[in-house]
């Protein structure tokens, strides 16, 4: 009995070596690549080693906010390789641009989660034996502990001390037991003791929010493998189908076949929006956008209706649908010289500015004597700045006008060269109208019709409302499909891990002792003492509060007896 | 009244909010200039309560810890009292200010930079307050005071917009959760950074002084008193940060598709709680604890406002809801 107090038992929770709780590892040094490699383990699981890991990753993580990821901003990357055509390909070299699926940003988190699940799984163990042990000796001097009470109590007769002793001691056992403590009992010589300990939950939440980390990580790697997300514009009035081919734009993780997406269809019946009021602070802020779909689960059920907000998605046999942008689609008709109709689209036009002005292409690869490619603005309230450059000043449609600019020539997409629709390379093309071709933009106001520079025919900008809409131009949706059965995994353990760190941080784990014993035959001394065993800024009120209980419970117990 | 009376009211309770701040601050920070030049705690007068026994020195059992005294217990300094009225009036102006801003926008006063300025530093001001009725920590008024009115001061300069209607991914119950649980949190970290100059301060004059009684002179507790404070702080600060990743990966998971998507400011988000996270790692590791944790928390802190100024400026991303253009 001659151990310090604070000296590790079989209830403390294994800690690595160089944890301030921990004992300094008495280990000799090995010899041999047995030696080496446990003593390379030790390292790897050390608290060092995950603090330098810790740090390390919050320092990589940084450039991924500064340089942009090709996740997150594929056209900021490819702005940075434009405007700094020396260093991109270092930095590309680097896997900068790909930060957080790198080869060193990689092993920066695997050793950090080997090294948490190596520290993690001895204390598993270990704690699941400490579960079931009892609460250690009593010390003998408990006067050298962190904190610590006495009370005296003189009896007349020696026999009413030595009851009043049992007593007492019976009651700490009550009261510590009440307050959901594991209790054992201790008897020496000159005395009786309840030892005490609580917080067991402490170690079980710090365990739990480690592993649950661990499962987060597992359930992102496995969710994204399983996960696919797509995109693809819609005008009002037309529809999408969920097959590959009417995707925009379709990632699929590594393990989803993408010959098995559920065949449901979304039709746009009308896209709402409104704009705050000329004259006031936010003038034109664009919000309330609802893109009112008509469902079909399959392609024979009943039609339903469902509208899709920002903020709210809606769910279609387990895919989400979000909302991801909008913006006008003016229809557009080409016809040739001799009347005949060679192109007529409702084509969507990309917003450059909070105004609205929009930018689109319109590609005519046959039916006039060459491939013509139309470059066009629309300005839904149009006006002119000093420099008598074209700016809308509203984002609604109160003066339409669309302008193009006509190019002829090769558009490049006879190889077969994947092209997008909402530019044009104008490298293989004559500039007819605008910019310094001489001849003036061809502009249009709804209904109107323009002539096409060689009389090669017209170009029309339809008045959609001659056709029933509610406004002239129709507009579309973007929307984004996404699929992602691991999220809930995610958050699962995320919530696990919160719950897990909640317990471990704040639970306190303590030992408390009640000792009783008689220092003259008529008097009895009752000390409490306690120790934290971590982080325990309350110890010292939890210690008067159980003495006070304990007074308490012997009072009611006997009203009549003891004095001090 | 309509929102523009409203606002402007607003902002004239702001001002005053600053300008009783920076009186506080003097005030404080006179108190400071005194305690260094006062040579023991004032606290000598004051008789333990407690029950002692054991074979342990009595001194060490009976002595009050001075951070744990009770409002009506502490010692009656005058500069501090009156920095602390100033703080405490300054907060009723900040907080009708911030109040005014929120019903002058009907919405939640913390949508873009400056309100969100306002309501954090009203929470750094306000978890003072609160925290000073259980610990002593005057001496930290000057800090944390000091530090309020440059961020309310600048964000109203620097960040001040008109009160304009909601955009639309803001529209949710998560810009009510995520958003004033962060800035609880950093109202927290604000606090524990505060404490860690502080132990640092310490540290250094228990380093160098000669006889022990020099390194206390009533200026401040000791460093591991200090330490232990910084380290409560900073738990329940990473706490709510957890709590502000999660609600902020949910709401992303409503209004972008995706629950995470290294966006620059959630990337600094997860950099800041990784940081923490070493720093209480640091804490429990030996050769750790002590000035090289507290240099972690500090570091953790200027990552928070490094997040919050220069990241909602200068840098590209989802976050664009700073207001300003």
């Amino acid at each position: 009995m001659s151990r310090s107090p604070s000296e590790p038992t079989m209830t403390d929770p294994a800690r690595p070596g160089d944890h301030v709780d921990a004992t300094p590892s008495t280990t000799p040094a090995a010899f041999g690549w047995r030696g080496w490699l446990r003593w390379g383990w030790r390292q790897l699981t050390s608290m060092r080693t995950a603090l330098l890991l810790l740090v390390l990753l919050a320092t990589a993580a940084v450039p991924g906010s500064i340089f942009p990821q090709r996740s997150a901003d594929p056209n900021g990357v490819a702005a940075y390789f434009r405007n700094n055509p020396g260093i991109a390909p270092v930095l590309d070299g680097l896997q900068m641009f790909d930060l957080y699926s790198s080869a060193w940003f990689s092993a920066i988190y695997l050793l950090l989660f080997l090294s948490l699940i190596g520290c993690v799984i001895p204390r598993i163990r270990h704690h699941a034996r400490a579960l079931r042990s009892r609460p250690p000796r009593t010390p003998r001097n408990l006067g050298r502990l962190d904190q610590h009470l006495v009370d005296e109590h003189e009896f007349t007769e020696p026999a009413a001390a030595r009851d009043a002793a049992d007593r007492s001691i019976d009651a700490a056992e009550r009261v510590l037991k009440d307050r959901g403590y594991r209790v054992e009992r201790y008897s020496t010589a000159g005395s009786d003791s309840v030892s005490a300990e609580r917080g067991y939950l402490r170690e079980t939440g710090n365990l739990v929010f480690h592993v649950a980390l661990v499962g987060v990580l597992v359930a992102v790697l496995v969710g994204s493998g399983n996960a696919y997300t797509g995109q693809r514009v819609i005008v009002e009035g037309t529809s999408f189908v969920n097959t590959l081919s009417d995707y925009s734009s379709f990632s699929p993780g590594r393990f989803v076949d993408d010959g098995e997406l559920a065949p449901y269809s979304l039709t746009l019946d009308r896209f709402d929006v409104t704009y705050e009021a000329p004259g006031t602070p936010a003038a034109g802020q664009a919000g309330n956008f609802a893109a009112q779909l008509m469902v079909r689960d399959t392609p024979t059920a009943e039609p339903r209706t469902a509208t899709v907000r920002v903020n709210a998605p809606i769910d279609v046999r387990g895919d989400r649908i979000y909302l991801l942008g909008n913006g006008y689609a003016p229809t557009i008709t080409v016809r040739g010289a001799d009347g005949t109709v060679i192109y007529r689209e409702m084509q969507p036009f990309l917003p450059q500015d909070s105004m609205m002005t929009s930018l689109g292409t319109i590609k005519i690869p046959d039916g006039l004597p060459e491939q013509v490619g139309l470059v066009g603005f629309l300005y839904p309230t149009q006006d002119a700045l000093a420099s008598g450059a074209y700016t809308s000043v509203y984002p609604a449609l109160v003066n339409p006008v669309v302008t193009f600019n006509v190019f002829a020539g090769d558009l490049g997409i006879d190889d077969g060269t994947p092209r997008s629709v909402y530019s044009l390379d104008t490298s293989g093309m004559t500039q007819l109208t605008g910019g310094d071709s001489g001849a003036a933009s061809i502009e249009l106001r709804p209904g109107e019709t323009a002539d096409l520079p060689n009389g090669w025919g017209t170009v029309t900008f339809e008045d959609m409302k001659v056709e029933g809409a509610p406004e002239s131009v129709l507009r579309f949706a973007s929307l984004q499909v996404q699929r992602d059965a691991g999220a809930t995994w995610v958050l699962g353990f995320a919530v696990l891990a919160t719950l897990g760190l909640i317990t471990a941080l704040l639970v306190p784990r303590r030992r408390i002792w009640v000792k009783c014993s008689l220092v003259e035959p008529t008097t009895v001394r009752t000390e409490f003492a306690a120790l934290a065993r971590g982080e325990d800024p309350s110890l010292g009120r939890a210690l008067s509060d159980i003495q006070s209980r304990h007074h308490a419970a012997l009072t009611s117990q006997t009203p009549t007896q003891g004095a001090s | 009244m309509n929102t523009p009376t409203l606002d402007s009211a607003s902002l004239l309770a702001v001002w005053t909010a600053i300008a009783l701040y920076v009186l506080a601050f003097t005030a404080y920070s006179i108190d400071l200039a005194r305690r260094a030049g006062a040579s023991q705690p004032r606290t000598a007068e004051l008789v333990g309560a407690r029950a002692g026994g054991g074979d342990r020195p009595v001194s060490q059992l009976d002595e009050p810890d001075p951070l744990r005294l009770p409002p009506q217990l502490r010692p009656r300094a005058f500069w501090a009292r009156l920095g602390t009225a100033f703080t405490a009036l300054g907060l009723l102006f900040h907080l009708a200010g911030t109040v005014t801003r929120g019903v002058a926008a009907a919405r939640v006063p913390w949508s873009n930079m400056y309100e969100f300025a306002l309501t954090g530093t009203t929470l750094v001001i306000a978890v003072y307050l609160v925290v000073l009725r259980r610990y002593d920590l005057r001496f930290l008024g000057s800090f944390i005071v000091g530090m309020v009115a440059l961020l309310l001061g600048g964000a109203t300069l620097a960040f001040y917009v008109d009160v304009v209607p909601l955009m639309d991914p803001l529209k949710s119950i998560w810009l009510v959760i995520h958003v004033f649980v962060a800035s609880l949190a950093t109202a927290l970290f604000a606090i524990a950074c505060g404490l860690s100059v502080t132990q640092l301060i310490q540290a250094r004059r228990e380093r160098t002084s000669i006889r022990p009684s020099d390194a206390r002179p009533g200026a401040f507790p000791s460093a591991d008193t200090l330490e232990a404070l910084a380290y409560r702080f900073a738990i329940v600060g990473f706490i709510f940060w957890t709590f502000t990743l999660i609600a902020g990966a949910i709401w992303a998971n409503e209004s972008w598709g995706r629950y995470w998507g290294f966006d620059t400011k959630e990337v600094w988000t997860f950099v800041i709680w990784v940081l923490y996270a070493g720093y209480i790692h640091a804490r429990a590791t030996r050769g750790w604890r002590g000035t090289r944790s507290a240099w972690l928390s500090i570091i953790g802190f200027a990552a928070v406002l490094f997040n919050f100024t220069i990241v909602n400026l200068f840098f590209k991303g989802l976050h664009a809801y700073s207001g300003l253009s």
